[in-house]
């Protein structure tokens, strides 16, 4: 969203350079997300529309509380309610807010094949900055997380932008703001991660033995974390990835493929010149017109 | 068109026009492509009228050389099947490079070098055009899920990296050997181009009396 300025960057999608970043003193910032507060009211969901201005289509009832039933380019964050019954048969309602996660290692950022579309801000946030967007929905593919939605009106994509506009003039985000419950907080990720510490000591001292924080090192760690009750299974949270990383398949794409396909290009056609300097081209020769002309009309006169 | 009086025809008009509409969709496609592909090659996408715009045509571009080169098929495949010579070729494939005759063997109207271009892009265009749609985001994205586009933009990637490699060689070959780039100009060759790279296809157009570029075409191969 807010496109702040290059020296605020520490990746930027698509570039050979990798921008020189003077802002290494800031904090690195977290949204920590407390699944266990949550009383699934939406007021973050409207504080994201409300703050960024989006109004999405009415859509229909689908069958559960999910409202819209999935991300889109006009909702950039979304309550996912799960209803499981534990082990001891009892109901868990468990609500989880969807949105980025703002990962360390961005997959959607590595896969962005256009410059300065994706770029990371030295405080962890990932930012879209849409005028360099190109709409190819290779951020979809770098996703693990299954966020970025490209809209089909303008065609480029979007997602939580963490409030960087509001992030950036010292404000903390509109959910982080609008949570009634203070199931959001929002900080450095120091202070995120020592708090959360709290709140699983909280939880486990409660029976959640299996309390944790989800800080996925598989992405390196994220800029968006939850406490969940049983961290020891995220996919329970409608399919909270168990163990994210950037995929292999992009992986291999962005990294050793590109610069081999690159070298081989290259040197097919340096080769190809360097055929033609040291043998030249294969000319047609006299004698093989003449050969040819006494095949077509042979002197003796027969064919 | 007039050709060249005692020339032979390689290729007819229809050919020709069918060949660089494949030729320039290729061409398009590839600048495309790789301003997608690379940072360094980003640049190619101005060509195009810049980013968005570069990645709305490309496809629609693509669709058009899958029509193109199946009217090549169409075209070629008969003169392109598999035959002895071709072993014979390649193991004479060093004095081929040298622009050496001797001990290479008398050939139809393809070598084992041009029937490998075909094959290769007959082979090719099919595999970047189906995992192509599957990437074609703005229509056929709710279609498949986001780890076959993942295989299939990498399949993508590799296929046209193979195609650009075939096509190096295809025109490279057309500029080494003298002579074949008319062909496909202007449609025709000299007897001698002939009788120095296709010497079977020259004795069979001889003995058929035709001008080329099959036997079973009209026209006589003889002198002014
Ligand atoms: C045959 C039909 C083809 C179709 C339908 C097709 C479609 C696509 C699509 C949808 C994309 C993603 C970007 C976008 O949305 O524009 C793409 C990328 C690309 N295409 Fe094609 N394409 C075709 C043929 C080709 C050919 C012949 C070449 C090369 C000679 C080529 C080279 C590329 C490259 C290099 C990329 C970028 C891949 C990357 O970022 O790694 N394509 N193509
Ligand atoms: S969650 Fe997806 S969109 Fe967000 S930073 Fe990570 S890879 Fe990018």
């Amino acid at each position: 969203m807010a496109d702040l300025q290059s020296q605020d960057y520490i990746r930027r999608s698509a570039s050979t350079m990798t921008p020189p970043s003077i802002r290494n003193h800031e904090q690195e910032v977290a949204k920590l997300i407390d699944v266990s507060r949550c009383i699934g009211c939406k007021a973050c969901q409207s504080a994201c529309m409300e703050w960024n201005n989006l109004r999405g289509e009415v859509g229909h009832f689908e069958g559960s509380y999910d409202n819209p039933s999935d991300l889109n380019p006009s909702n950039w964050t979304l309550m996912r309610f799960t209803e499981w019954e534990n082990e001891q048969g009892n109901l868990e309602w468990l609500i989880r807010k969807d949105g980025c996660m703002h990962c360390e290692d961005p997959g959607c950022l590595k896969a962005c094949p256009a410059p300065g579309a994706i770029v990371q801000y030295a405080n962890g946030i990932v930012d879209f900055i849409s005028e360099n967007c190109i709409g190819c929905g290779y951020c979809v593919k770098g996703c693990p997380f299954d966020i970025p939605r490209i809209s089909p009106v303008d065609h480029k994509s979007y997602k939580c932008t963490l409030c960087s506009d509001r992030v950036g003039v010292g404000l903390e985000p509109a959910c982080v703001k609008a949570c009634p419950t203070g199931a959001i907080m929002f900080g450095s990720k120091t202070d995120m991660k020592s708090w959360a510490g709290e709140r699983v000591e909280d939880l486990k001292s409660r029976g959640f033995d299996e309390a944790g924080l989800y800080d996925p090192p598989g992405v390196g760690g994220t800029h968006v974390m939850y406490v969940l009750h049983h961290a020891d299974r995220p996919s329970l949270y409608a399919g909270l990835p168990d163990k994210p990383r950037i995929s292999p398949l992009v992986a291999v794409w962005k990294g050793i493929f590109k610069p081999l396909a690159l070298a081989g290009m290259a040197f097919g056609v340096v080769a190809g010149f360097l055929h033609w300097i040291v043998q030249g081209p294969n000319e047609v020769q006299p004698e093989d017109e003449a050969h040819a002309a006494a095949l077509i009309d042979p002197p003796d006169g027969k064919q | 068109m007039t050709y060249m009086r005692g020339t032979l025809i390689r290729n007819t008009t229809a050919t020709r026009i069918n060949h660089w509409i494949t030729g320039a969709c290729f061409v398009l496609l590839m600048l495309s492509g790789l301003s997608m592909f690379d940072p360094v090659t980003f640049f190619l996408s101005g060509l195009f009228g810049g980013g968005q715009s570069t990645r709305a045509i490309h496809p629609w571009i693509g669709l058009v050389l899958v029509l193109s080169y199946c009217g090549l098929i169409v075209q070629f495949w008969r003169d392109n099947l598999p035959s002895r010579d071709d072993w014979a070729w390649m193991k004479a494939f060093g004095r081929v490079l040298v622009n050496e005759e001797e001990g290479v063997p008398e050939l139809a109207r393809f070598n084992a070098g041009q029937k490998f271009v075909f094959w290769s892009m007959t082979l090719l265009i099919p595999v970047l055009f189906a995992t192509g749609i599957v990437i074609w985001d703005v229509y056929f994205s709710p279609y498949t899920t986001i780890e076959t586009q993942r295989i299939a933009v990498l399949t993508h990637a590799a296929a046209a990296s193979a195609a650009i490699l075939v096509w190096i060689t295809h025109v490279y070959a057309a500029l080494w050997v003298k002579g074949s780039m008319r062909g496909m100009t202007q449609g025709y060759v000299t007897p001698g181009w002939a009788w120095r790279h296709h010497r079977k296809w020259l004795r069979r157009l001889v003995a058929a009396g035709s001008r080329g570029p099959t036997p079973r075409s009209g026209g006589r191969a003889r002198g002014p």
